[in-house]
């Protein structure tokens, strides 16, 4: 295939399908290391604290919470949208960028998809806790009953969060592990051992590589990143509903979809960022993961960044151009009543600090880069922070007027699936390879460094040329193009 | 016992693979399969493989999610028994778009997944016939079936046309001890 010489390479290092192996599935088949189980140790201890705290919830009830009648959703449900916003990065790399045939994505997709579903998890925590009664949460899904039977009430966009919600997160899990099974069976197959042999191809479900095989493979994932493309749209659209379609002022707003979309991915992109950095340092997959692969990131920051700091303004220019006293006292509360630092944290670390990734050399800068996805998470929950709490504290009528404070048990929760998030990706990047193997290898021919770019040392094959007059036949390449 | 025998050749490059199998396909040897670490385009064509219906399969999954979501809240909004939200009608149909979108694709992403897996014949604990451990690895194999009334002619006939097209290796497994 012919490949412009301008685009950078994505696989460093001159490197042959047997080296990727040994890259890739190395840091699997090595004894963990102490800083493996320091790391898993401590994070499986937040957790732990998060779940007790839950139990404390759960015995004792949501008093144990800092809600009160006036504020009846504050960090469960800030938590929940943050959470399922970070998610959405792994699916746009996996379902949007295949779909756009974006190469850099195969460097990155497997543990973005494997980042969605822990997120996922975390998310589908906060709604189940915040019922107050678990035990009774089999009561959202329409099941013959009783009473009546009274189903669900399918107007509701709380209901369509739990069939959303679902959905994403059924589809994620089927996206990702068939998309690891051929990577499962190359573990399997490089093992020493009878035992872990045996273990894998369990999990790989007898995968052998075959021709047929192949070509389903392709076919099912072209489906699936078809299907959760608009999918992903959908889920923040409908969580964006869950606000939009209430009558509490700055809810009320048709912007939400949108807006919330872009947030999610921008939010979503910095987690990426924030555990790949980690990871490509730690596995030593800088040749896998290349600057190419971190700017690209930081393009889709600065893109969905953008969008999101342009629907704030937006939405304050809205709330003036309403003339309608509740919306604009809410956007005024919201930036000089009391909790005018969480709306001020949230513009600094969304709206400006994104735009200094229009300068290369910081977007570029894997520490730059590290710094400023934290930023962006920390600005993005706040965002939740800002819509959920400030717009309900003081709504309509001002002897209901109050503050919120979360006590320690809201704040250990929270902490505790940072840590339930983080045991379950170390774990994962324990036991399998968290670099798309196959799909890495498929890039290699038009991708890696000694194929294209300045090192190329690869002329191209007559077979490539072959294949290039063939595109060219179909109208996919202009006449003036020369093999490199 | 069968008899049943893979004579198989290994190369080190899908290019050089795709250029064997388009080569011995003209010298009318029929390739048994074409087994490679990762995904390889065109190969399916080289090979004459038929074009997969897995994608129509998704298709009818997903109208059945489709036509399941409706009908079903139609029938609990309408008829079971239709609860009055604020006066609106009771069939609503605008506000069950969401619900019948997200069936549509659970159903279409569950089915075709499953499908999948049984034209694959992959599941937990299958026992599969691995040639050689470097071919979900590095390696590329194209395979012959044999069988015991094979005759030696042929044999060499197949091996003489893996070795002129490139492959690095060329090894005979018997099928049942595999």
């Amino acid at each position: 295939m012919f490949v412009s010489p301008i685009r950078e390479p994505l696989i460093q290092g001159h490197k042959t399908y047997a080296q990727m192996s040994d890259d890739i599935i190395g840091p699997v088949e090595a004894k963990p290391t102490k800083m493996w189980l320091a790391a898993v140790t401590f994070c499986g201890l937040v957790a732990l604290t998060g779940f007790t705290m839950i139990g404390l919830t759960i015995t004792y009830g949501i008093g144990m919470w800092g809600l009160n009648k006036t504020v009846g959703w504050a960090w469960d449900i800030t938590n929940f949208v943050w959470w399922i916003g970070i998610g959405h990065a792994g699916t746009l790399i996996s379902a949007i960028l295949l779909l756009f045939r974006q190469k850099w994505r195969t460097g990155v997709n497997r543990s973005a998809e494997a980042m969605t579903i822990f997120a996922v998890m975390c998310a589908g925590l906060f709604p189940i806790i915040h019922m107050g009664r678990v035990w009774l949460a089999f009561f959202i899904f329409p099941y013959p009953n009783t009473r009546g039977p009274v189903w669900s009430n399918f107007n509701s966009p709380l209901l369509w969060d739990v069939f959303a919600i679902s959905t994403y997160f059924t589809v994620s899990v089927l996206f990702w592990y068939t998309g690891l099974i051929p990577d499962l069976a190359t573990v399997r197959d490089r093992a020493k051992t009878a035992f872990r042999k045996k273990i894998y191809n369990i999990f790989c479900f007898g995968w052998t590589g075959s021709a047929k095989h192949w070509q389903r493979f392709e076919s099912l994932s072209l489906v699936l990143a078809g299907l959760s493309t608009p999918l992903v749209l959908s889920v923040h659209t409908i969580v964006s509903f869950d606000f939009a379609t209430s009558i509490v002022p700055g809810w009320h707003t048709t912007i939400f979809p949108p807006y919330f979309v872009a947030g999610a991915i921008f939010s979503g992109f910095a987690m990426v960022l924030s555990l790949m950095l980690v990871v490509r340092k730690v596995f030593k997959l800088e040749q896998y993961i290349t600057l190419a692969h971190i700017e690209s990131m930081n393009k889709v920051i600065i893109l969905t960044g953008s969008i999101v700091g342009v629907a704030y303004i937006t939405e304050l220019f809205v709330s003036w151009y309403s003339q309608n006293q509740y919306e604009q006292y809410a956007f005024i509360n919201r930036s000089t009543g009391p909790y005018w630092w969480s709306y001020w944290g949230m513009m600094t670390c969304n709206v400006v600090s994104p735009q200094l990734f229009w300068i290369k050399k910081l977007r570029r800068s894997v520490v730059f880069t590290f710094f400023m996805s934290i930023f962006i998470n920390v600005g993005m929950w706040f965002e939740r922070f800002v819509i959920i709490v400030t717009s309900v504290h003081r709504d309509y009528i001002t002897s209901a007027w109050t503050m919120y404070y979360p006590t320690y048990v809201e704040i250990f929760i929270y902490i505790g699936t940072i840590g339930f998030f983080m045991t379950l990706f170390l774990l994962f990047a324990k036991v399998a390879p968290v670099i798309a193997l196959a799909e890495v290898k498929a890039i290699l021919k038009t991708a890696g460094d000694q194929y294209t770019g300045e090192h190329a040392t690869h002329v191209q094959h007559e077979h490539a040329v072959e294949h290039m007059h063939d595109e060219k036949k179909d109208g996919n390449f202009g006449t003036e193009l020369k093999p490199i | 016992m069968t008899g049943k025998k893979i004579v198989f050749g290994l190369f080190e490059d899908e290019e050089i693979l795709m250029k064997a199998v388009k080569n011995v396909r003209n010298e009318g040897l029929k390739i048994t399969d074409v087994l490679t670490p990762f995904p390889v385009h065109g190969l399916d064509e080289i090979m004459g493989l038929r074009q997969t219906k897995l994608h129509s399969a998704g298709f009818v999954f997903g109208m059945t999610g489709t036509l399941t979501a409706l009908t079903f809240i139609l029938w609990v909004s309408t008829a079971n028994y239709p609860i009055n939200y604020a006066g609106k009608p009771y069939l609503s149909l605008p506000s069950w778009i969401p619900i019948t979108f997200e069936l549509t694709v659970l159903f279409a992403a569950i089915g075709m997944t499953l499908t999948y897996l049984y034209l694959n014949r992959l599941a937990p604990g299958m026992k599969p016939k691995i040639l050689d451990e470097r071919i979900t690895s590095h390696m590329f194999a194209m395979t012959f079936e044999i069988n015991a009334e094979t005759s030696e002619n042929k044999k060499e006939e197949i091996r003489n046309v893996l070795k002129a097209n490139g492959a690095v290796e060329i090894h005979e497994k018997d099928w049942d001890t595999l």
